[in-house]
């Protein structure tokens, strides 16, 4: 099968900073892929690059064989690359609605109430559409980033640490939520709590200092000596 | 939600249905103020779309009046041109210039754009000086009586004119409101509120920048070649940098990012004027000192506040 996202030899530094340091890197298209490391491996810079947030120095990006290496952030999200943020990124003085129908829109407007919604709803924020964004509590912050990002209908969600700040209780949703994506959806999961990859990923890509330590199956990681030693500490 | 929506409409026809009475009650001299001060208000109306809507915080917004107010007037003027085709390039002329001054303007943004789009301003007026054997200078000229009617109707006299002033801000204000109100205003929102999320849902925001620029630039447009056509005089003092300053002092002290604060701020502080001109010659020390209050306890302006406070559905 053709691969979603290819990228080869990718690399941005800044100053001395090897922050993406010739990452060559596959996803197929229905895999929820777990990307891991530990702080400053380069995580949220690698995916800032496929996601065009920012412009790599060398190498290339191809979605579904198209090179879109240099192609501007939004061209992106109309591709079908959807981002969602690491730093929840609302609008905090709209309505939940109106943040969820700004994506909607983005795609265009025919039945944009219904869809936005719908949206809301597969989050499960229903009922509080008229609330203004930044009186949400900070889990249901979280929820609606990631309606914002369901919003777009993409063939790419990359989702930047959804689980940081959510109560026990909540991931236990978020995790049925995302398993309810694939295989319509690809999914790229940053993630530091080892048991939301572990459960959920399909395949797992292990980053230290901007390069690829390892890649493998959720056992072959935890199996794998050198991730051992790097990052899991065991 | 459609309850609102009715609320809302209802409240804007029932504002145009005030000030159409407005003839039978108000003295003749304050007839012709309320038609200035609609025309103005359609002015700042524009300047509340970039500024109130879109966060663009134009300091050049002047350029587009006079743009709007010459393109109405010199083909009056050299060419004879009537009201009608008059207004229209008036209209043309702030949204051409509009759409020039953001292709470069919006390069920058928050500052910088505030810097930029009032040195182009500047340069306008500089070149509407330096042409002054066309555009009269700062005496500017008066429009010529032929081009000042429409249909049969003097837009010299004070009737015609007033319903020519109304029939504009109301064609602006209903417009403006159901832009708004459109996916298009959201998206509008979306640019004050989080540019980068924005870029991140999709939303190039240059061009949608210069689109909302360049509507504000119509607005200016009609207004810059209503004045031209209903009071007749057309000058390059209408090009200076207190017309980039009133209608920001408008929609500040109406309520920036209301579709009625621009007009009721324009007429609060034309009556202010009017007051403070009674009382003293310093009458611009009584705006300032209004202005600090406003800021103050307001910083929302009128509407912004009522809205913050009681009226959730205010749009």
């Amino acid at each position: 099968m053709a691969a979603l996202i290819e990228s080869r030899n990718l690399a941005l530094h800044f100053g001395g900073l090897k922050a993406v340091d010739g990452v060559d890197f596959t996803l197929q298209p229905g895999e929820i892929h777990g990307l891991i490391g530990p702080n400053g491996a380069g995580k949220t810079t690698f995916v800032s690059l496929l996601s065009g947030r920012r412009l790599p120095q060398s190498g290339t990006i191809h979605l579904a064989g198209e090179d879109i290496t240099r192609l501007p952030a939004h061209l992106r999200v109309r591709r079908g690359i959807a981002y969602t943020f690491q730093i929840t990124s609302i609008f905090p003085r709209l309505s939940v609605f109106d943040n969820v129908a700004l994506a909607v829109q983005s795609q265009g407007v025919s039945d944009l109430s219904g869809k936005t919604l719908a949206a809301l709803a597969r989050v499960g924020l229903e009922g509080l559409e008229e609330q203004e964004a930044q009186t949400l509590s900070y889990g249901h912050q979280r929820l609606l980033e990631l309606a914002m990002g369901l919003a777009l209908n993409p063939k790419l969600l990359i989702l930047d640490e959804p689980t940081q700040g959510l109560a026990a209780s909540e991931i236990q949703g978020f995790k049925d939520l995302v398993r309810s994506l694939v295989p319509a959806t690809t999914v790229l999961l940053i993630e530091h709590n080892m048991e939301v990859v572990m459960d959920l990923a399909t395949r797992i890509t292990v980053l230290t200092f901007g390069r690829v330590l390892a890649s493998g199956t959720p056992a072959e990681i935890r199996a794998n000596p050198s991730v051992q030693e790097a990052y899991l500490g065991a | 939600m459609t309850g609102n929506s009715s609320k809302v409409w209802m409240l804007h026809l029932a504002l145009l249905a005030v000030l159409f009475s407005a003839q039978y009650w108000l003295s003749p001299y304050n007839v012709t103020n309320l038609s200035r001060i609609m025309v103005l208000a359609v002015f700042a109306m524009g300047y509340n779309l970039a500024f109130g809507y879109t966060g663009l915080l134009s300091l050049g917004h002047a350029l587009l009046l006079g743009a709007g107010m010459y393109a109405a007037g010199l083909p009056a003027q050299l060419w004879g041109w009537s009201a009608g085709p008059a207004f229209i390039a008036g209209i043309a002329g702030g949204g051409l210039v509009a759409a020039a001054l953001g292709l470069l303007a919006l390069r920058t943004a928050g500052v910088s754009f505030m810097i930029v789009t009032l040195m182009f301003a500047q340069a306008g007026y500089l070149t509407l000086l330096y042409f002054a054997p066309v555009t009269g200078g700062d005496d500017g000229f008066a429009v010529v009586a032929t081009s000042r009617t429409l249909m049969g109707f003097d837009l010299s006299t004070d009737t015609p004119r007033f319903l020519a002033a109304l029939m504009i801000f109301a064609v602006g204000l209903l417009a403006s409101l159901a832009l708004v109100r459109s996916p298009f205003g959201r998206t509008m929102v979306a640019m004050r509120e989080n540019e980068e999320r924005s870029r991140m849902l999709g939303y190039n925001p240059f061009t949608v920048k210069l689109a909302a620029l360049t509507i504000s630039g119509l607005y200016a447009g009609a207004a810059g070649a209503a004045y031209a056509i209903l009071f007749g005089y057309v000058g390059a003092s209408f090009a200076t940098i207190q017309y980039s300053i009133l209608p920001m002092l408008y929609v500040l002290l109406g309520g920036a990012g209301t579709t009625l604060g621009p007009f009721l701020g324009a007429l609060l502080m034309f009556a202010l004027i009017e007051a403070a001109t009674g009382i003293t010659t310093a009458h611009q020390f009584i705006v300032g000192a209004a202005l600090v209050v406003l800021v103050l306890f307001a910083p929302k302006g009128i509407l912004g506040t009522i809205r913050e406070r009681w009226v959730r559905w205010l749009p």
